[in-house]
């Protein structure tokens, strides 16, 4: 038996769900952060997928799209990480739930 | 496409994922998050992506997992701390994994085998980066200097 393309979609949304118990779940930016990388890890993987059990296309529509949003994926990471900083250097602390200064 | 292989890689990115969402030391979590990455690049080249698999540990392994353990040591006073856990997210972590799997399960049109298709070389990517996706590609060229500038600017000192 070969691994349908189910399969793959199954291992996909896994990877999905748990980025988002990560983001939804932990109290630390760094954990949030994670967890929003392994989603688009996971939207990429669907990219992927859909391309080689797809049609034939030329160019390569879903490997062109999973390279741009790893490049983008990469700049949000960047960002993210240097807002944890600048916030750690402001409040002393990493933890999301504390972080309630513009609270109404 | 192997099953074997593939097996062993779904059950070896799934388990180092949810070891990084589960772990309570952060340093073990993003090490986890750095072997999941592993994973999905082996589950790209199952899928004959090498390039995007290659370009996937380069940047995720090589760059992100990098950058999050130097925000990890950056932030370390904070890290003894227990951060508490919400379970409201596993809640909601299990209901979307159940209503996506059930979806998919569903649809009859999803249960194909791969189509065989010859090799992706570099050469045909690299063409179409520079024809078809030569805009896009300059926007995020620009779009990595913004990010690269916007990220410089928010981790500057401070003036008192």
């Amino acid at each position: 038996m070969t691994p349908t393309l189910q399969v793959f979609l199954i291992v996909s949304a896994a990877l999905f769900s748990i980025g988002l118990l990560a983001a939804l779940s932990r109290r630390h930016a760094i954990f949030i952060l994670i967890g929003i990388e392994m989603m688009l890890a996971a939207g990429n993987l669907n990219f992927i997928a859909f391309w080689r059990f797809g049609p034939r296309h030329e160019p390569p529509v879903g490997v062109m799209i999973a390279l741009f949003s790893i490049a983008i994926a990469a700049a949000e990471a960047a960002v993210g990480l240097a807002m944890v900083i600048a916030v750690y250097r402001h409040y002393h602390t990493t933890n999301v739930d504390q972080l309630d200064q513009l609270k109404g | 496409m192997n099953s074997a292989a593939f097996i062993v890689t779904a059950i070896f990115t799934v388990a180092a994922a949810l070891a990084a969402a589960t772990l309570r030391k952060l340093m073990h979590a993003a090490l986890s998050f750095a072997v999941a990455l592993v994973g999905v690049a082996a589950l790209f080249l199952l899928l004959g992506a090498e390039f995007v698999g290659l370009a996937l540990v380069f940047i995720y392994i090589g760059a992100v997992a990098v950058l999050i353990v130097f925000t990890i040591l950056l932030t370390r006073r904070d890290v003894g701390k227990d951060h508490g856990f919400n379970w409201g997210g596993v809640v909601v972590a299990v209901a979307v994994f159940g209503s996506l799997t059930w979806s998919i399960l569903r649809t009859q049109s999803l249960a194909v085998i791969a189509p065989h298709m010859p090799g992706l070389t570099v050469k045909q990517i690299g063409a179409a980066l520079m024809t078809t996706y030569v805009w896009p590609l300059q926007c995020v060229g620009l779009l990595l200097t913004a990010a690269l500038i916007g990220a410089l600017i928010l981790v500057m000192e401070e003036k008192r």
